[in-house]
């Protein structure tokens, strides 16, 4: 087999990068939102989950859009991104990164909050009288048991950021070295007719996506089993 | 807690179509029970001593401690001093037997043997010891609820509240676990607040007894005194009791009978069981006969002189009688059931001297025979 050309490993590095800090940015920001929707009496809780849900239905072009123009120079991102001196968050990389955890964001809210809530009332009432704080009884006893969820909300968040496309496309402009990641760089190599680079890199794509599902079933079923 | 401490709690609050109206005071001592049929507000009233569930209106004082007043204190769940046992086990099944027990234990003591209720203590009179490193999906049902009560006692609780520990037990399981509380209960000085709808297991256990009847008090007392208040329904159900405190006077190997002394009279029940021992007595309403005059040589053993306090019908054809011992009346209450007929026709009458025949007493299991 001929060795790949080096033109791949750019995209290909760009993507892991981009979907670690993604998926570790969004199990600090998923967890508490997740926790508060899986325990929260407030009555507008549930449009907070729809607004956190929009992404899953809304076409990327849509989501791409807003976020180009809170990225941009007159956005929110823009002033974020003047404290060191840049003019724009779009077109770069930190971009990638904002727009990705918004557009995972479901993916991981959605399977932790059934973690959660899953967990029930009775549990933190038990650790409630053997003395420990709402936070201890946090980190003892709700986080562990909801484990399986925040695993699968991980493994979805980091799927579903190296499988996101029509987002990056938008509001990172498949530029090399910076914001060409795995999914761009096939659309890149097809339009320029490189089929050999777009079938490795779709190749490499299809034995993730299968090798992601089948972990998450096998995980599923060994915590089923543990927990009888 | 000092000897004459109490346990306060008064709660009032409306939860969805269930109102709540319950008060008493308790002895900070022994075994307290909450009694009434399912769906009385029990729970509720224990949930809220323990401020898993907030009424505004309530009241909740344990010895000097204040952990709810009416005022607008609250003290959170996690600050007050209690154990807490659920009707379902509820061990952490992410934890091991032995960290299911430890999670409430004081940081400190967890390695040194400090505690007021120890570790192996606690292992050894729940006889979990040899549990202690597997996980709590391997545990029969009986293991599960024994192993909560011990993760209960090793938070060093001030105030045990246990809710239907066992009604969600078979029979056989029951049969182990209660005497385990029955050791808790002469081992431990520990105040204990139970919760069931079983009248067999307030006959064990119980030395208050708090009745609750769609969400109120209707009765609350020394057990002695509720069984026999002819006022309350336990007097005038079929199978009504007393059940009495004695202690083995004699011991007669020959015939295997004790004689035990109780207040203004002594009574006599197959059984062997250590001089000096302290008993649970129960006598059935419905056993124990009433006699005008001394009755000439009976196969009865016990016969015993006591006056009628108060009488009440249950229906057309029977009523109850409260009698208390001793010639002069000042001793244990029994209840005696009769034909409203036999009332009648021995012109039987409240402030009588009478003779009290017990055709049958029985014992409780002894510590000794527990094992």
């Amino acid at each position: 087999m001929p060795s790949p050309p080096p033109e791949i490993w750019g995209p290909i590095k760009l993507t892991i990068e981009l979907a670690t800090i993604t998926t570790l940015a969004l199990l600090v920001v998923a967890t508490p939102l997740a926790w508060w929707l899986a325990r929260s009496r407030a009555a507008w809780k549930e449009a907070v989950a729809t607004f956190v849900s929009l992404p899953m239905v809304l076409p990327p072009t849509v989501l791409g859009f807003y976020l180009l123009i809170a990225l941009g120079p007159d956005g929110p991102g823009g002033a974020l991104a003047s404290l060191w001196g840049a003019r724009t968050l779009a077109f770069t990389f930190t971009g990638l990164v904002i727009g990705s955890i918004i557009s995972s964001m479901p993916f991981v809210v959605q399977p932790i909050r059934n973690a959660f809530a899953a967990v029930g009332d009775r549990p933190l009432e038990v650790a409630a009288t053997l003395r420990a704080s709402p936070r201890r009884a946090f980190w003892t006893v709700a986080l562990p048991l909801a484990s399986p969820g925040l695993l699968t909300g991980a493994v979805l968040g980091f799927a579903h950021t190296v499988g996101e496309f029509g987002v990056i496309l938008m509001i990172g402009g498949n530029i090399p070295g910076r914001t060409r990641v795995m999914s761009t760089a096939i659309f890149d190599f097809v339009e320029t007719m490189r089929w050999r680079e777009a079938n490795m890199l779709a190749g490499g794509m299809v034995a993730f996506a299968f090798a992601v599902i089948l972990a998450m079933i096998l995980i599923e079923k060994r915590f089923a089993k543990a927990r009888g | 807690m000092s000897e004459n401490a109490t346990i306060k709690a008064a709660f009032k609050g409306v939860l969805g179509a269930f109102s709540l109206d319950a008060g008493f005071t308790a002895p900070a001592r022994g075994v307290t029970c909450l009694f009434g049929p399912s769906g009385c507000g029990k729970t509720t009233v224990l949930r809220c001593v323990a401020g898993l569930t907030r009424l505004a209106d309530g009241l909740c004082i344990v010895g000097a401690e204040v952990w709810q007043d009416r005022n607008g204190a609250f003290l959170p769940t996690h600050k007050r001093p209690l154990g807490y046992v659920f009707q379902e086990a509820s061990l952490f099944p992410h934890l091991s037997v032995r960290k299911n027990l430890l999670f409430g234990a004081p940081r400190q003591d967890r390695d040194a043997d400090r505690t007021k209720i120890a570790f192996d203590e606690v292992a050894d009179l729940l006889g979990v010891e040899r549990l202690l490193d597997r996980s709590p999906a391997k545990l029969s049902g009986g293991e599960r609820q024994r192993v909560a009560i011990g993760r209960a006692l090793l938070s060093q609780p001030k105030l045990l509240l246990m809710d239907e520990p066992l009604s969600a037990l078979d029979r056989a399981t029951k049969e182990e676990i209660l005497p385990f509380l029955e050791r808790l209960r002469d081992r431990l000085k520990l105040p204990i607040i139970y919760i069931t709808h079983s009248i067999a297991e307030v006959e064990r256990l119980a030395d208050q007894i708090v009745l609750m009847e769609k969400g109120r008090v209707i009765g609350a007392g020394p057990l002695e005194e509720i069984e026999s208040d002819p006022h309350l329904p336990l007097a005038v159900a079929r199978d009504a009791a007393v059940s009495l405190d004695g202690i083995v006077q004699t011991s007669d190997e020959a015939y295997g009978l004790v004689t035990l002394k109780v207040r203004g009279g002594s009574l006599t029940a197959p059984a062997s069981a250590p001089v000096g021992e302290r008993r649970r007595i129960r006598v059935i309403a419905g056993d124990v006969s009433l006699a005008r005059d001394a009755p000439g040589p009976s196969s009865i053993l016990n016969i015993l002189p006591a006056r009628i306090v108060s009488m009440k019908p249950i229906d057309s054809n029977e009523v109850v009688a409260v009698v208390t011992l001793g010639a002069d009346g000042s001793g244990a209450r029994l209840l005696s059931r009769l034909t409203r007929k036999s009332w009648e026709a021995l012109r039987l009458a409240e402030g009588m001297n009478v003779y009290a025949q017990v055709k049958a007493v029985a014992l409780a299991p002894g510590r000794g025979e527990l094992g």
